[in-house]
C-alpha cells in the first residue's frame, strides 16, 4: 500500500488531557504528525482536531479505530485530500529594504491574494491563506528579499461529504457538568 | 472554572451529606459495591487512608508490601470474580509502582480502578516532593484517566471510573486526586453512571452478519473455533459450549480463554500459539472456516501473519471494533457482546458433527503425545519435570483449583497441562508477560474466591520479583498455595539462548537463596522436594493444608518447552523438538 496524506478529523468532548491521549496513539505506532489543529467544532461544546499524517490507508483505518476507542472521542473520520476543502495560513516577515522598491513582488502578492498585514521601515508582514503549494510558492518568492521569520498554521479542513455529529450526539442527549 | 466531562445517565440518588473529599472516595467505593481494595499509604493519600481507618468495618483494605503487588492483587481479584478490582497508592513513586499492573490490566482487559494521591493543586507543576504527572504517565495504558482537583468532582468522576472500567471491553481506569481535594468538603450524593455520550461500550449487533456467520459455519467442511477471554468477560461460557456442541466444531483456546470450556470436553482441542498444542496450530492452516470468538489474534497466537489461515474464511466475534481487521482480515466480522451474538448464532446453526475432521485433531494429538506429552508427564529418570507437578495438582485437586501462573516456561507448562472444570480458573499475565504477577495476583484471586483452592505456579525468577508479598499473605492470613518450580535459571530466556544464541547463557543462570527459609521467615508452612517419589505426598500435603503453604520443587535444570513456533515462523512450522 502506498503512503499518502490523510486528514484525520476527530470530534471530542472538550476535556483536559485528550490531546496527549490522541497524540500517544500516533507515537506508539512511530507515526509523525505533519500538522495538528484543535478548535471548536460546529457543535456546541464539541472540539474538532484536524490531524495530517502520511501513512497507508491500512494504517489510517487502524489509527481511526484506536482513536474512536478513546472514551471522550465522539467520532473520528479519515479523508484523502480530494475529499476535502482545506486551507493553511502563513505569515512571512520580510525586510523592508529592497521590498518597497520592487513593484513586481508587490503585484505578485496582490495576484496571489496575499495581504500585507503590517508595514514598517524595518519589515513587512505578509499573510497568505491557501493550499500548501501556494504558501510554499510565496515562501520561495519572498526568500530573496530576506525572510526574517516564517510561520505556518496547521491545516484546517472541511469535508465535501457529511459528518453527522449532531445526530450522533442527539442519541445520547445528556449532559454532565462538574461544578 | 467549570470542568466539563461527557454526560452520563444517572441512577440511585442518595440524600445529600456534607463530607470531605476523602470520605467521599470511600462512600463512592461502598456505593459501587467494593468489598476489598489493595494499596499502600503515603503522604498524598493520607486523608483517604484516614477514612479507610474509619470505615474499616465496611470495606477491607489489604496492605501489600509494594504498590505493584497491590495492582496485581486487584487484577487477580477482578479476574476470578468479574468485579472491578481496586488499587490505591500515594503520589510519586507509589503511583509509578502501579504502572506495571495497570499496563498488564490494560492489555489483558481487566476491570480495575486505581486511585492515586497527588500533591496539592497549588503545587501542580512545581516539581514538588513526590509529584509525578500520573495522568500523563498512565495515558497510554488506561482506558480512561482523570485528575481530580476539587472535592466536588469526586462522586461523578468515580461513578464514571467504575462504569468505564467494567463496561464494554473492560480495562483499567486511573483517578489521581490532589491532596486539597481530599481535605476539602462537598455536598455528597452518589449517582451511578449508566452511560456517557461519547462512549459506546457495546457495538450494535448486525443480525445479517450473524446469519452470514452461521451460513459459513453450516457450509464448512473443516471449521475450527479459537476462543479467547472475551467469552469469559462476556459471561458466555455456556453459550460457547452450546455452539460447539450443536455445530460439532472443534474448539481451541488462547491462554486467556483457558478454562472457559472444561479441559475434558470432547471438542476441546487445546491451546493455540507459540507453545500451544500441535493439532490446533497446524490445522489453523488447514481449516476452511476459522471462527475467532473474543480473541484478538495476538502475535503469539498467529506467528507469521502472511501465512496465517490464508485459506480460511475468517469469522470474528468481537466487542471492540478496533480489533476487527487489526491483525487478521475477517471476511465476516460480527460485532457485539458475545453473550448476545452467540445466542443469536445458536438459532441459525444446523446440528452437525465433523467427525472426520475431528479425527485429524486426534491423529495430530497422538503425534504430540508420543513425542512430547508422554515424556513430560511420565518421565522415569532425571529430575522432576514441570508438567509432572501440574499433573499431580490436577489429580489431587480434581481440576477444581484456580491456577495462577507467573511468566515463563512454567506458565506455558501450566497452561498446557492444568485441568479446569470451571471458568475463571486460569489467572495469568498474557499480553504483557509480567514476571512477578502470580504471587500478588494469587492473593487477590483467593480473596475473591475463598471457597476454592488457589495455587500459584511460579518460577524462581518471577518469585524473586514480588516475594515481599509473602508478608501480605501472612498478615492477612490468605491461605494460598505457592509452588515455586526452581530450575536455577530464567528458563524461557535460557531456552531461547539454547535455541537461537548457541547456548550463550548470558545472565540467565541464578544462584538462588534458600526459598523455604525465606517462606519460613514469613511464618508459612513449607516443604521442599527434589525427588519424583516425594511429589505426590508433597502436593497432597499442600492441598490438604488449611493455611498458606509454600512448596519448592527442584525441577530439571535445562528443560525446553515444546511444541514451539519460533518468532516470525508460520503456525505450520510448529516444532516438536
Amino acid at each position: 500500500m502506498e503512503k499518502q496524506n490523510y486528514t484525520v478529523s476527530v470530534y471530542t468532548e472538550n476535556n483536559l488531557g485528550l490531546l496527549s491521549r490522541i497524540a500517544a496513539i500516533f507515537l506508539k505506532r512511530h507515526i509523525n504528525i505533519e500538522s495538528i489543529t484543535a478548535s471548536q467544532s460546529e457543535v456546541h461544546e464539541v472540539m474538532r482536531f484536524i490531524i495530517i499524517v502520511e501513512v497507508t490507508e491500512e494504517q489510517v483505518k487502524k489509527i481511526v479505530g484506536q482513536i474512536e476507542k478513546q472514551i471522550e472521542v465522539i467520532k473520528a473520520f479519515y479523508h484523502k485530500d480530494e475529499e476535502l476543502i482545506f486551507q493553511e495560513t502563513a505569515l512571512y516577515k520580510v525586510r523592508s529594504s529592497g521590498f518597497v522598491e520592487d513593484f513586481d513582488i508587490q503585484s505578485f502578492i496582490k495576484k496571489t491574494n496575499a495581504r500585507i498585514v503590517t508595514a514598517s521601515p524595518q519589515f513587512f508582514v505578509i499573510e497568505k491563506t491557501g493550499e500548501r503549494h501556494e504558501t510554499e510558492d510565496l515562501y520561495e518568492k519572498l526568500k530573496p528579499y530576506g525572510l526574517m521569520q516564517f510561520v505556518r498554521s496547521g491545516t484546517i479542513a472541511v469535508s465535501k461529504n457529511e459528518m453527522p455529529i449532531s445526530e450522533l450526539l442527539e442519541k445520547f442527549n445528556t449532559s454532565n457538568t462538574i461544578q | 472554572m467549570e470542568v466539563k466531562t461527557a454526560g452520563f445517565k444517572e441512577v440511585s440518588v442518595e440524600e445529600t451529606l456534607k463530607v470531605s473529599g476523602a470520605e467521599a472516595v470511600i462512600k463512592c467505593l461502598l456505593a459501587e459495591g467494593v468489598e476489598v481494595m489493595y494499596g499502600y499509604p503515603g503522604g498524598a493519600i493520607m486523608p483517604v487512608y484516614d477514612e479507610i481507618y474509619k470505615y474499616k468495618d465496611q470495606i477491607e483494605h489489604v496492605l501489600t508490601r509494594h504498590e505493584q503487588g497491590a495492582a496485581h492483587a486487584a487484577q487477580g481479584y477482578a479476574r476470578v470474580t468479574g468485579k472491578v478490582g481496586v488499587a490505591i497508592a500515594t503520589s510519586g513513586p507509589g503511583a509509578t509502582n502501579l504502572i506495571t499492573g495497570i499496563a498488564d490490566a490494560h492489555i489483558d482487559s481487566t476491570p480495575m480502578v486505581c486511585i492515586t494521591g497527588q500533591v496539592g493543586s497549588h503545587l501542580l507543576g512545581s516539581d514538588a516532593f513526590q509529584e509525578i504527572d500520573m495522568v500523563g504517565l498512565s495515558t497510554p495504558i488506561t482506558k480512561w484517566n482523570y485528575q481530580v482537583t476539587k472535592a466536588s468532582e469526586i462522586p461523578q468522576v468515580l461513578a464514571k471510573a467504575f462504569y468505564i472500567a467494567r463496561s464494554g471491553r473492560p480495562g483499567p481506569v486511573l483517578i489521581d486526586i490532589t491532596k486539597d481535594a481530599q481535605f476539602d468538603s462537598l455536598d455528597f450524593s452518589y449517582k451511578k453512571c449508566t452511560g456517557i455520550r461519547s462512549y459506546k461500550p457495546l457495538p450494535e449487533v448486525n443480525l445479517l452478519q450473524v446469519e452470514r456467520a452461521a451460513q459459513a459455519i453450516n457450509n464448512a467442511k473443516k471449521p475450527m473455533i479459537v476462543f479467547g477471554q472475551g467469552v469469559i468477560l462476556g459471561g458466555a461460557e455456556q453459550l460457547l459450549k452450546e455452539v460447539i456442541e450443536k455445530s460439532g466444531v472443534p474448539a481451541a483456546w488462547t491462554i486467556l480463554g483457558l478454562s472457559a470450556l472444561e479441559t475434558d470436553h470432547p471438542l476441546n482441542v487445546g491451546m493455540v500459539g507459540m507453545h500451544g498444542n500441535y493439532a490446533p496450530n497446524l490445522l489453523t492452516n488447514e481449516c476452511d472456516v476459522l471462527i475467532a470468538i473474543g480473541m484478538r489474534f495476538d502475535d503469539r497466537v498467529t506467528g507469521d501473519l502472511n501465512t496465517y489461515a490464508k485459506q480460511a474464511t475468517v469469522i470474528h466475534f468481537e466487542i471492540d471494533p478496533a480489533e476487527v481487521n487489526k491483525n487478521v482480515q475477517a471476511q465476516i466480522p460480527v460485532l457485539g457482546d458475545v453473550k448476545q451474538t452467540l445466542k443469536l448464532l445458536l438459532e441459525f446453526l444446523q446440528p452437525n458433527s465433523h467427525e472426520q475432521w475431528h479425527n485429524r485433531f486426534k491423529e495430530l494429538y497422538s503425534i504430540e503425545y508420543e513425542k512430547i506429552i508422554k515424556n513430560d508427564l511420565s518421565a522415569k529418570h532425571g529430575k522432576i519435570k514441570m508438567a509432572e507437578v501440574l499433573d499431580e495438582i490436577n489429580t489431587v485437586s480434581g481440576g477444581n483449583a484456580i491456577i495462577v501462573s507467573d511468566v515463563g516456561q512454567h506458565q506455558m507448562v501450566a497452561c498446557r497441562y492444568a485441568k479446569f472444570n470451571a471458568t475463571r480458573s486460569n489467572v495469568t499475565s498474557g499480553g504483557l508477560g509480567t514476571m512477578g504477577f502470580a504471587l500478588p495476583a494469587a492473593i487477590g484471586a483467593k480473596m475473591g474466591s475463598t471457597a476454592r483452592e488457589v495455587v500459584a505456579i511460579i518460577g524462581d525468577g518471577g518469585f524473586q520479583m514480588t516475594l515481599q508479598e509473602l508478608a501480605t499473605i501472612y498478615q492477612m492470613n490468605v491461605p494460598v498455595k505457592i509452588v515455586v518450580l526452581n530450575n536455577n535459571f530464567l528458563g524461557m530466556v535460557r531456552q531461547w539462548q539454547q535455541m537461537f544464541f548457541e547456548k550463550r547463557y548470558a545472565s540467565t543462570e541464578m544462584v538462588n537463596p534458600d526459598f523455604t527459609g525465606i517462606a519460613k521467615a514469613y511464618h508459612l508452612q513449607t516443604n521442599k522436594i527434589s525427588e519424583r517419589s516425594q511429589l505426590k505426598g508433597a502436593v497432597e500435603e499442600m492441598l490438604a493444608s488449611k493455611e498458606a503453604y509454600f512448596l519448592e520443587v527442584s525441577v530439571e535444570k535445562e528443560e525446553c518447552v515444546f511444541p514451539m513456533i519460533t518468532t516470525g515462523a508460520s503456525v505450520s512450522d510448529i516444532r516438536l523438538e
